[in-house]
């Protein structure tokens, strides 16, 4: 069994990479990444790591040459946030275009601006469609396995494509936790060496990522599209074999891609990604009423069997998410009404946008939503569809005047 | 080039579009451009500028310090007409 330590969760992100021993790691430091990639800077001085570390000018070069090296079939780690991930974002269509396995690890945090630093989705959010799986963390532990699950999904020959290993900025970066730091034997076990679809060869060149006509185009977004839905069963025997390696489950019953916590026969649910599941798990367990937590796993892909599945038996859901799409709604909110509304399960979802930026949600803030979802369980069929979201830590106070007149 | 074959005729999709070196011949990208340079062979030294800086390699010695342009690549860009030193290369609207 690896080793208990106590860690933050850069550091334990950064033993996790290390067991897998890439071939590259390229990187810029960015916050609140920075402490992965300095641990894993610190592995390399010291001799541990034995891949090639990279110090490279900017996010756009680090996603680059981990596409290069991806290419020349190499096991290849990065780590970014925020503005970072959006200047990886243009090499990044292009990895998922060519089948190009890569995982980063990514301090989820807000985008500029105004600029900050802290904790939400919207970074993530802002790369949902470029191809790339992407994987949300609870707790340190989970940011950890994730780690060894993002690559072994990313890297099977039949998916290959780059993975988001997200992990909540600050909130899971900079807390200590006690964490199962997988050795190196143990992860070999897990994760089987890279076996590229091609590699790069000056012996026998080829054209990566080649100029297509418009006859051919859509036949590799459709390839990438159908990966990513067949990539649902993948993950789902790798957190099976995980489990059984590691004995650490995740959502065994619902493929991997989602976790329930409470009663199974709930009537109301709230759903959150991330490190808000912690909380939102002490609220349920001091709350009178019967609430399930649904937590998805991954967004990309997303997966919407499974949280019909989840919600079966459920007339009202609150979503608690960290990013709204401006002149929409949260995509976290519209895409769960897509997966249910018209399924002939029809349940009120209401839609909470909070922890913006590194806002502190509270568990009395949760405990409002959770009986306002129970509210809207009971209020018929006008509870069913709100269209927007709710603001519920918006102070209009200090709005400006366009804004509230 | 006229008489290469195409590649791409019945292209099945590889996996991460990797493709044959040279393949991208077929895809004649001189049917994009707006405008067209012309040489003036008379003025032309012969000094290969038009040849470094072409970002298409269509501007191309065919020997004896002789330079010509490759329309089937050639993008009508105008970087070949600004670096010439002796102002050799013009550009005239393409009207098709
Ligand atoms: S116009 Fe542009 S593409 Fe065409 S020959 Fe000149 S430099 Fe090359
Ligand atoms: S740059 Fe001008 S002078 Fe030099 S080879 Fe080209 S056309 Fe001739």
């Amino acid at each position: 069994m690896g080793e208990q330590k106590m860690l933050k969760g850069d550091k334990a992100v950064a033993h996790a990479v290390l067991s897998a021993q890439p071939d590259v790691v390229s990187a810029y430091p960015i916050t609140p990444q920075t402490g992965i990639v300095e641990k894993l800077s610190q592995m390399k001085a010291d001799g541990d790591l034995r891949g090639e570390y990279l110090k490279v000018d900017s996010e756009f070069n680090a996603a680059s040459s981990c596409i290069g090296a991806s290419g020349a079939g190499a096991r290849v780690f990065s780590a970014t946030s925020s503005q970072g991930l959006k200047l990886m974002s243009e090499p990044l269509f292009t990895a998922s275009g060519m089948r190009l396995p890569l995982v980063l690890a990514v301090a989820n945090r807000s985008l500029s601006g105004p600029l900050s630093i802290w904790n939400d989705h919207t970074d993530a959010f802002a790369e949902r469609d470029g191809g790339m799986l992407q994987f949300f963390a609870e707790d340190v532990q989970e940011a950890v396995d994730n780690m060894l699950m993002a690559y072994r999904v990313a890297e099977d020959p039949d998916i290959s494509l780059p993975a988001l290993a997200n992990l909540d900025g600050y909130i899971l970066t900079h807390v200590k936790e006690p964490v199962e730091i997988p050795t190196e034997e143990e992860t070999n076990e897990f994760l089987p060496q890279r076996e590229p679809h091609a590699t790069l060869d000056p012996k026998n060149p080829k054209t990566m990522g080649a100029f297509a006509r418009p006859e051919h185009w859509t036949e590799t977004r459709y390839a990438v599209h159908e990966a990513m839905l067949r990539s649902k069963e993948t993950i789902g025997d790798v957190v099976e074999e995980f489990a059984d390696q590691f004995g650490r489950e995740y959502g065994l019953e619902y493929g991997g891609l989602l976790q329930t916590y409470g009663p199974d026969d709930a009537d109301v649910a709230i759903l959150g990604l991330g490190s808000i599941v912690g909380t939102m798990r002490d609220v349920i367990a001091e709350h009178p009423a019967d609430v399930k937590i649904v937590k998805p796993r991954v967004i990309r892909p997303y997966p919407a069997e499974a949280l019909r599945e989840a919600l079966a038996g459920v007339e009202a859901v609150g979503v608690l998410t960290k990013e709204v799409s401006p002149g929409h709604q949260s995509t976290l909110v519209s895409e769960l009404k897509s997966a249910m509304y018209g399924s002939g399960h029809n349940p009120a979802i209401l839609g909470n946008v909070l922890g913006l930026a590194g806002r502190d949600v509270t568990k009395d803030e949760i405990s409002d939503i959770v009986d306002e979802v129970i509210d809207a369980k009971t209020s018929g069929p006008a509870g069913r569809f709100r269209g927007e979201e709710d603001w519920p830590q918006l102070n209009r106070d200090i709005l400006p005047d366009e804004v509230t007149h | 080039m006229s008489d290469t074959i195409d590649p791409y005729s019945d292209l099945e999709i590889s996996k991460g579009a990797v493709a044959e070196p040279g393949t991208s011949v077929v895809n004649k990208t001189g049917t994009w451009r707006e405008f067209m340079p012309e040489i003036d062979h008379d003025a032309c030294t012969g000094c290969g500028l038009c040849e470094t800086f072409c970002p298409d390699m269509a501007a191309k010695g065919v020997g004896d310090r002789r330079y010509e342009i490759d329309y089937d690549y050639c993008k009508g860009c105008g970087i070949c007409a600004e670096v010439c030193p002796v102002d050799a290369i013009e550009m005239f609207p393409e009207v098709k």
